[in-house]
């Protein structure tokens, strides 16, 4: 039987595997070629070499862009995972109702981004209207608003990856530290914490891949104004091939150094959060 | 354990019998590409088969006489062309498909549209900068049926000798004011003059403006002006078409149609008339940037506002909502220039078709007769003129006046001898110079900046932009 399956793969895989190629190693490539090129349409390319990466240090939008990121996403970071694990433990410990706060939690998260985006647009909108103030008045209010939409959104999907996290914990462990005469803070900082490591290399990755490659939040909610200061990476990429003239080679090259970066960071996470997971 | 095995195998057929139904479903277009070598349920492979035969048949019929696809940029308008388009395919036989783009979306449907390799055969752009983007891709109309049709070269878009755009539509675009809520004011004895002929420049403009906004609760308006909406809906009204009037003026003391490094003489004026707009409004300045084009409007056609800028387009949006024909004025935009006693409405055009160079030759005539049929016979004009409300500059037009009153009004400044403001608009540099534009204009509404950043980003701006754009 196992051998089967060997003698089959090739057949069994091919049909992912077209899909794949069709549908990302090719634009891929394309996408990485285009790069290098100045172009209309993805069909008329001509090669130009580095002129787009050179050209784009000379956007001062894109570094403000980088930077604008990197803030919220080390800011979303936190707080989404600080929270949802909180919630985490809170519906962990057997109180009433917790199947119905679970699925509260959770259903923000299946809504689409445009229309969060949206909604929260319309409440913020409405509550800064009572101090003759808009969403888009200051970059620092589409900030906030961008960290309290991402947070209402992803903190009940974390919290439901916590939870499993917490859940698996053997039972005897705690019981054991308890014997010990640990108390909760204890229990938390060396039972709990260690044991739910892969649970936070999950949330942690995720919450960060999703806040650094966020756009359709941001075009909803802010769509980066004022003046391209709420703008983040992914925007400002996609602004960047429609609004000038010639300049479509310039937004591929960008995304090209964003993938870069988020495959970079990524990867690094990753590296750091699980050489800290222990076995029970 | 052979029963998990078993397990695992079915799952993975499944999956693999699952991703075949799914590409069966995307391949239908891409014509049997890949998939088939895996079908093991032969139902999916025998749709397959039969969509593709479908598809080689109206192609092969679609061949021998061409056939136009439509880009449309309008979608005030998309309804009223798919008809027109109905009716041709009627007459003729000939197959019209109309997409529109939509709204602001028009340049990135474009560009991923041509690259397909049903490329519409027929699309937009919005003037010279908009055909620098284009022009490898637009055939030369110069010897074409519909060039003879223009009215005057003023309306088509020349590179060297070859013609590669024609405007089919002239709009424009002023003050819109509400008559009977002017006239109301004229017998006030807070007026200070008496008929809407008295206002022929701009300090008669603020006058009454301020004198409207003063007295606003004895006239039943909440403001002179409609709200100046910087939301992306009603930007364009003051980044673009205000920003036209200083441009305008600039050009003509030069002596220029257009220019790589903008002086901003004009500036301060722009600065004049920007502050009118947001300080005689029906709203506070600071909540400008999420007030939408619907804002204004509807505080228009409710009659909470005495001024509105906006063109003949928004004619329909206007009757929609309520307002009669008698109730529509329009004004010059105003800024304090020289001898604006004199000057006329905004009129032009930012609505030139081209035809695809690159489609087929059939193609090419198909869309060529199609145009022509469009601009001269009984059908074509009078949808263009009645159903989609247009002013267009052919010559069969002269005998089918269009139903917008806007449009009559705007007739009459031309042949009371005022002097119309051309759009300049259709030379800035690129969209990143009106945003930018735009934001410093926010900015300064709202009191995050200052005016300074607007003259930044109005004439470095457009040197950068310049500079970026065409190197």
């Amino acid at each position: 039987m196992e051998k089967a399956i060997k003698k089959y793969f090739p057949i069994f895989a091919l049909p992912t595997f077209v899909a794949f190629t069709i549908g990302f190693i090719i634009p891929f490539i394309l996408g990485v070629y285009l790069s290098f090129c100045e172009f209309t349409t993805v069909t008329d390319a001509k090669f130009v070499g580095f002129k787009n990466y050179i050209r784009i240090w000379g956007d001062a939008t894109f570094v403000h862009a980088l930077w604008y990121t990197a803030l919220f996403t080390v800011v979303s970071v936190i707080t989404i995972n600080a929270l949802a694990f909180t919630v985490a433990m809170l519906l962990t410990k057997g109180i009433k109702g917790t199947n119905i706060f679970r699925t509260v939690f959770f259903m923000p998260n299946l809504i689409g981004g445009i229309i969060l985006g949206y909604i929260w647009q319309l409440i913020f909108n409405g509550f800064l209207l009572q101090f003759d103030r808009t969403l888009t008045f200051n970059s620092a209010y589409g900030f906030w608003g961008l960290i309290i939409l991402m947070n209402w959104q992803q903190i009940g999907y974390m919290m439901i990856i916590y939870i499993a996290g917490i859940q698996n914990i053997p039972g005897e462990l705690i019981e054991a530290a308890k014997i010990d005469g640990a108390n909760n803070r204890q229990l938390l900082r060396h039972v709990t914490l260690p044991m739910v490591m892969p649970s936070i290399t999950i949330c942690t990755f995720l919450t960060l891949t999703n806040s650094f490659k966020l756009y359709d939040q941001n075009l909803a909610l802010t769509a980066g104004e004022p003046s391209n200061k709420s703008e983040m990476l992914a925007l400002n990429i996609y602004n960047t091939f429609y609004t000038r003239n010639g300049w479509e080679g310039v937004g591929q090259a960008k995304a090209v150094i964003f993938f870069l970066l988020v495959a970079l960071i990524a990867i690094v996470q990753l590296k750091l959060t699980t050489k800290k997971e222990v076995q029970a | 354990m052979k029963k998990k095995v078993l397990g695992k195998l079915l799952s993975v057929s499944l999956v693999a019998a699952m991703s075949v139904g799914m590409m069966t479903g995307c391949g239908s277009t891409e014509t049997a590409t890949t998939t088939t070598e895996t079908t093991q349920t032969e139902s999916a492979a025998k749709t397959e088969t039969a969509v593709t035969e479908a598809e080689t048949k109206t192609e092969d019929t679609a061949a021998a006489t061409g056939k136009v696809y439509y880009l449309n940029f309008k979608p005030e308008q998309a309804e009223a062309w798919e008809k027109l388009a109905a009716k041709y395919t009627e007459e003729t036989g000939v197959q019209v498909d109309v997409q529109t783009a939509a709204s602001g979306t028009y340049e990135s449907t474009l560009k991923s549209e041509i690259a397909k390799t049903d490329a519409p055969t027929l699309f937009q752009v919005n003037g010279p900068v908009g055909l620098a983007t284009w022009k490898d891709y637009c055939y030369d109309l110069s010897g074409s049926d519909i060039y003879s049709q223009v009215k005057s070269d003023d309306f088509v878009l020349k590179e060297g000798d070859e013609v590669k755009g024609i405007a089919y539509v002239v709009e424009t675009y002023g003050i819109i004011y509400n008559v009977d809520i002017l006239n109301d004011y004229f017998t006030k004895d807070y007026a200070v003059v008496k008929s809407v002929e008295e206002i022929n420049n701009f300090d008669t403009l603020k006058a009454v403006a301020d004198s409207i906004q003063e007295n606003k609760d004895d006239l039943g308006v909440k403001g002179a002006f409609t709200s100046a909406g910087m939301d992306s809906s009603s930007d364009w009204r003051f980044k673009t078409h205000l920003a036209n009037l200083p441009i305008y003026y600039e050009y003509q003391a030069d002596g220029i149609g257009s220019t790589d490094a903008i002086k901003g003489t004009y500036l301060d004026n722009y600065k004049a008339i920007w502050d009118l707009y947001i300080t005689d409004a029906t709203c506070a300045p600071t909540v400008l940037s999420s007030k939408t084009g619907e804002d204004s409007v509807a505080e228009f056609a409710l009659g909470e506002a005495v001024f509105y800028q906006n063109g003949t387009w928004a004619y329909g949006d206007l009757s929609s909502n309520g307002m009669a024909d008698e109730s529509l004025g329009m004004l010059p935009i105003y800024i304090g220039a020289e001898g604006e006693e004199n000057q006329g409405l905004c009129t032009g055009s930012e609505n030139y078709w081209c035809v695809n160079k690159n489609a087929s030759e059939e193609d090419i005539q198909a869309t060529l007769d199609f145009i022509n049929w469009a601009v001269t016979s009984e059908e074509g004009c009078t949808a263009l003129s009645s159903e989609m409300g247009f002013v267009c500059p052919f010559k069969a037009f002269d005998s089918y006046p269009a139903s917008n009153p806007l449009i009559n009004i705007a007739n009459d400044y031309v042949s009371n001898g005022k002097t119309s403001v051309a759009w300049t608009f259709t030379t800035m540099p690129s969209e990143n110079w009106k945003n930018g534009v735009g934001s410093a204009l926010l900015e300064y509404a709202q009191g995050t900046g200052d005016w300074a950043a607007v003259e930044t980003a109005f004439v470095d701006g457009w040197a950068t932009e310049y500079a970026a754009s065409n190197n």
